[in-house]
């Protein structure tokens, strides 16, 4: 029996869990499982697109995601100005801006030829730059029907989480069904091989540099009506997190392998490592260390396994 | 341990080496004595890599024994594929192999060590010890490799493992090569030759050792063998340089006039000349024209078989299924997806026409030998639909007989109307096309069609400028 | 692009950026002028090199900002109140960017989640240390960061210094030469008998080595440390090697242009603060320059591939 590499991340999750509630004593499970949920749900969504990017093979991923997630809130927000009603125009406008900056991305990284890890980097500053001029260091809360929903639950279950779950289908099925999968696969694999085995290469980068900043923009969006309002800083964490949820979700740091349970797994595990710690009442310093060995752990983990099979 | 094995650069005794179930080899006895040139020969996958990395140290014997009477320093390898630094410079790149060359000052005598041997092995090179090695063509990185491998390196090369050395030269610096090989076994080294090319190994082998399945079916004085003898041996009936007995038909209109070249329908045309004189190049440029970064391949034009298949062929993560269906997708598909039983049919009817040897196309691509993965690409151009078939050196390191399978199928499926455009470094396959374009500096120095295809024509075409300047 | 010419953009780059300076600010065109304007730039310098010599080896490093910052608490903490066990950490602290180089090597693991991991394990150290900014900078650094020697101020003298040593030691020395061809193709160094593992791990503390430095330039320069203060070195390092004219892939680096390329960084910050932008788009115009000059060096390699 050969087990599958998101087995680890969602074992590991379910021990931190577990872990947690045997702390409290049961007491909190349904209150931890909702917030592991809901913010797993960010870290999953912008997981999802930073695993689409590094499929694409080496030197691809996509550092502009915080300053995307910001930018995309921000100017959500302001074009919603908690009007009531105004959910949907909000959600283009983040959508929009998504799509907008994940073509500025791409013309860099294609037009300018830059490595994607500078190009986006290059390019978050702007994003970053933008998004402090347009904010004013105002702070705009969402629709209040906006933030019920983001708050909300639908069969006992978050409505970020459904979305996330939603994207995450949508996502897999991309992958293992389609002919696009196919093409991102071969693409990240040998990009040389893959162009001369007649796959438009380029049309999948920019599809794929597109989706990322999409899915970062939603996710901004989403964050900032969850936490009532859009700050400046919002998006920080979530770049090592998106990287880190890829990984330790069994997706392949080299390219043209991808895992979509794997990545949910890891990012509700990341939620809950933490909320451990704090209910084990850990200082910033060692929760910050036990995260890093946990992470290097799970890599190496990971990669024994591999090698032994 | 008996005479020979005592004054022996290496000896093998009953060596035997095991990957898992898999005996790459078998139970070998060999040996090499000093001032002798050994051609090894076999088909792919008969236990020639396998030997030589007994030999050169990077594997253990799974069983029996590998010595080295005299020590084990002065035993080199210089490796099919290319394994130079590549941003390092020529001179650098020797001193990587050359563990005495350090402290202050070591750069000179580098320089010094690598040109010297340059200029023994290939007079009248043209190459820069300071070069970057990536600033080389192939034939020039090869041609440093191999000087490399002879140079002294604080010692004296003993023993020099040559895999495949030629496959990149071109006719004239792999003679350079042959003479130099054939001084060097004259002053008393030992030279183990692996090639594919018979008529190099009779040039310069003294002995003649034939591998099959893991063991030594024929060992003999070169003399010895007849050139039908040695592909008996290796046991493939199909004789090398067999003239193809195809008649020469009148071919359709013009379906491409790119690059300086012309090809007709149902036309199988040869790109020629010296290795590295642009044929490649100007290949890879019509086929990358003719297809599109951003645009689909559904019904493309054009379709590639590549030669050099780590870097342009090969998905190495996928199965065989996946990188043989991976050309048809957009044809096969429905809405997008991926139709999976057209899929498997496809893959399954191209395995029987062309011969893959495997039990499951779901194996990983890279559990299959590099003669088998190369006529996965031929299944992955062919099952498409193109009408024009872009082929790079595409034989490159297949055995004899997976060639003659593969000229039958281009030959039908050119009379089907599909046309081929094929470079070779092998002038005896480009004498069985239609119409040849011999290469010289990047131009196109000739076009011979029909009888005035001959090995000479393209000799000559492929010299006569570099003669006169 | 061959090697003699990799470095002549960042040159040109630096000049540019350096003339427009001066045209700005004629003031800036002095020795205190000069000292103002590269002040930072020596513990960036540093950093470069150490990212520079992770990348050479087919590496990235994302823990190199928490790193300095550790180092820099370290030196503010322990180096200053009892300088023994400061040196005996420090040097522990190289030996673990060693051992991290190794483990990445033998156990094949990415190197890009391992240093991502320790980012976070350096942070939290780095925290534990000095949860509040403070500590001090040990005389003796201050003072060596403050020398005013003759003519050419101390950054710029400390800036060539770095290039010159660290070019000796990548480009001339056989040692640097093997590292460089380690990122060039791993399988012909192993081949010709190295041990790559341990070549790894003298390529990591190497790295550990000019990190550990860079950390202490820091303090010697701010005098305190806190646990964030150079978490931002991450990127501008790697921002650094890339306009210096180094690759990510194919240990293809210059260490002299790395050195420049951190001086270009820092020139940029000068740059934009005499310009009198809004203080919003100073960000923005650092990847706007960022931009520029890797759009500068394309055109420059057309250019190149062209002839």
């Amino acid at each position: 029996m050969t087990m599958k590499p998101w087995v680890w991340a969602w074992t590991a999750a379910a021990l931190a869990f577990a872990a947690t509630v045997l702390l409290t004593s049961g007491r909190g499970a349904g209150e931890l499982a909702y917030a592991a949920l809901s913010f797993g749900a960010f870290a999953a969504i912008v997981g999802l697109g930073q695993m689409l990017v590094i499929t694409l093979g080496p030197g691809n991923v996509d550092l502009s995601i915080p300053a995307c997630m910001t930018l995309a809130g921000t100017l959500a927000l302001k074009a919603m100005g908690t009007t009531d009603g105004t959910a949907f125009l909000g959600l283009a406008v983040a959508l929009a801006t998504g799509l907008a900056m994940g073509c500025a991305n791409f013309v860099l990284i294609w037009l300018l030829r830059l490595p994607p890890i500078i190009a986006t980097l290059a390019a978050s500053l702007i994003y970053q730059s933008l998004a402090i001029w347009s904010n004013r260091g105002l702070r705009i809360k969402p629709p209040e029907g906006l933030a019920d929903f983001s708050t909300g639950r639908f069969i006992g279950v978050p409505n970020l989480a459904w979305i996330a779950l939603g994207l995450a289908i949508l996502v897999w099925l991309l992958l293992e069904r389609t002919i696009w999968g196919r093409w991102l696969l071969a693409s990240g694999q040998n990009a040389r091989a893959a162009r001369l085995a007649g796959i438009p290469v380029q049309a999948v980068r920019a599809a794929t540099y597109l989706s990322v900043a999409v899915f970062a923009a939603l996710a901004g969006y989403l964050l900032a009506s969850f936490s009532g309002g859009a700050a400046l800083n919002m998006g920080a964490e979530y770049l090592l997190m998106s990287i880190a949820v890829v990984v330790i979700g069994g997706s392949s740091i080299a390219g043209g392998n991808s895992n979509v349970p794997g990545v949910i797994g890891a990012a509700l595990f990341m939620f809950l490592v933490v909320s451990m710690l704090n209910s084990y009442g850990a200082g910033a310093g060692i929760k910050s260390v036990l995260t890093g060995t946990i992470i290097i752990a799970i890599v190496i983990a990971a990669s024994t396994r591999r090698s032994r099979q | 341990m008996t005479d020979l094995e005592r004054t022996a650069v290496v000896a093998l005794r009953d060596a035997a080496k095991h990957f898992g179930p898999v005996k790459a080899l078998n139970g070998v006895s060999l040996s090499v004595a000093p001032g002798e040139c050994l051609g090894l020969v076999g088909h792919n996958g008969a236990g020639k890599s396998t030997l030589v990395n007994l030999v050169n140290g990077s594997f253990a014997p799974s069983s029996g024994e590998v010595t080295f009477p005299g020590g084990p320093e002065g035993v080199r390898s210089v490796f099919q594929e290319l394994s130079l630094c590549p941003n390092l410079t020529v001179a650098e790149n020797l001193s990587i192999a050359h563990s005495g060359l350090k402290g202050r000052g070591w750069r000179r005598p580098a320089r010094a060590e690598i040109l010297a041997s340059l200029d023994t092995v290939f007079p009248d090179h043209d190459i820069d010890p300071d070069a970057e090695v990536d600033q080389l063509t192939i034939a020039e990185r090869q041609m440093v490799e191999i000087a490399i491998g002879f140079a002294p390196r604080g010692g004296s090369a003993k023993l020099v493992i040559l895999d495949e050395p030629t496959s990149s030269l071109d006719e004239g610096i792999a003679r350079q090569l042959l003479s130099h090989v054939r001084a060097f076994c004259a002053a008393g080294g030992a030279v183990i030759f692996i090639s594919h090319m018979l008529g190099e190994v009779f040039a310069v082998a003294s002995r003649i050792v034939v591998l099959k399945d893991g063991k030594v079916v024929a060992d003999r004085p070169a003399q010895d063998f007849s050139r039908q003898g040695l592909v008996d041996a290796m046991g493939h009936v199909a004789a090398e340089g067999t003239q193809s007995t195809i008649t020469r038909i009148a071919h359709g209109e013009v379906v491409i006039r790119a690059e300086g070249l012309e090809a007709r329908r149902g036309e199988v045309v040869g790109l020629s000349g010296l290795a590295g004189h642009g044929q490649a190049a100007a290949l890879a440029r019509l086929y990358l024209a003719q297809t599109s970064d951003w645009r689909a391949g559904r019904g493309a034009r054009a379709v590639f078989v590549a030669g050099d298949r780590p870097r342009d062929g090969v998905l190495p993560l996928w199965s065989i299924l996946r990188n043989i269906s991976i050309s048809v997708l957009g044809r096969d598909g429905k809405g997008g997806f991926v139709n999976t039983a057209a899929e498997r049919s496809l893959a399954e009817e191209w395995k029987q026409r062309i011969g893959i040897r495997t039990n499951d196309l779901t194996n990983p691509i890279l559990s299959l030998s590099g003669g088998n993965q190369q006529k996965v690409l031929f299944a992955r151009a062919l099952a498409s639909d193109a009408e024009i078939i872009v082929m790079d050196d595409p034989m490159r390191g297949v055995d004899v007989g997976t060639k003659q399978d593969v000229y039958a199928i281009i030959r039908a499926e050119a009379a089907k109307g599909r046309t081929f455009l094929w470079y070779s470094t092998e002038t005896e396959e480009v004498c069985q096309c239609d119409r040849v374009f011999v290469f010289r500096d990047s131009q196109i120095s000739a076009e011979l069609t029909g009888d005035q295809i001959t090995e000479d024509r393209i000799l000559e075409a492929s010299f006569e400028m570099m003669e006169a300047s | 692009m061959l090697a003699r010419y990799r470095i002549l953009l960042p040159v040109i780059s630096l000049a540019v950026l350096l003339c427009l300076t001066f045209w700005m600010q004629p003031r800036a065109m002095s020795y205190f002028g000069l000292n103002l304007l590269f002040n930072l730039a020596v513990p960036i310098a540093l950093a470069t090199i150490a990212q520079m010599i992770i990348i050479m080896v087919n590496d990235i490093d994302l823990s190199l900002g928490a790193f300095v910052s550790l180092v820099a608490c370290v030196t503010a903490t322990w180096l200053n109140d009892a300088p023994l066990i400061g040196v005996l950490v420090l040097m522990a602290l190289i030996l673990t960017y060693a051992a991290m180089g190794a483990v990445i090597h033998m156990l094949e693991l990415p190197a890009i989640v391992v240093t991502l991991g320790m980012s976070f394990v350096w942070g939290g150290l780095a925290l534990f240390l000095l949860p509040t900014p403070g500590g001090a900078s040990p005389a003796w650094i201050r003072t060596l960061m403050t020398i005013k020697p003759p003519f050419i101020p101390m950054a710029v003298l400390a800036a060539i210094i770095i290039a010159a040593l660290t070019h000796l030691l990548v480009i001339r020395s056989k040692l640097g030469t093997v590292l460089r061809g380690l990122g060039g193709n791993t399988r012909s160094i192993a081949r010709a008998g190295w041990n790559v593992t341990a070549l790894k791990a003298t390529a990591y503390g190497l790295s550990g080595l000019f990190g550990v430095l860079a950390g202490m330039a820091l303090v010697g320069l701010t005098t305190s440390a806190d646990a964030n203060i150079a978490l931002r070195y991450t990127l501008l390092s790697i921002a650094g090697v890339i306009l210096g004219g180094g690759e990510f892939t194919g240990g293809k680096v210059s260490p002299t242009g790395a050195v420049i390329g951190a001086l270009t960084l820092t020139l940029a910050a000068s740059f934009l603060s005499f310009l009198r932008l809004s203080p919003d788009w100073q960000i923005g115009a650092q990847g706007a320059i960022l931009i520029l000059v890797l759009t500068a060096r394309l055109l420059f390699s057309r250019k190149g591939a062209a002839t």
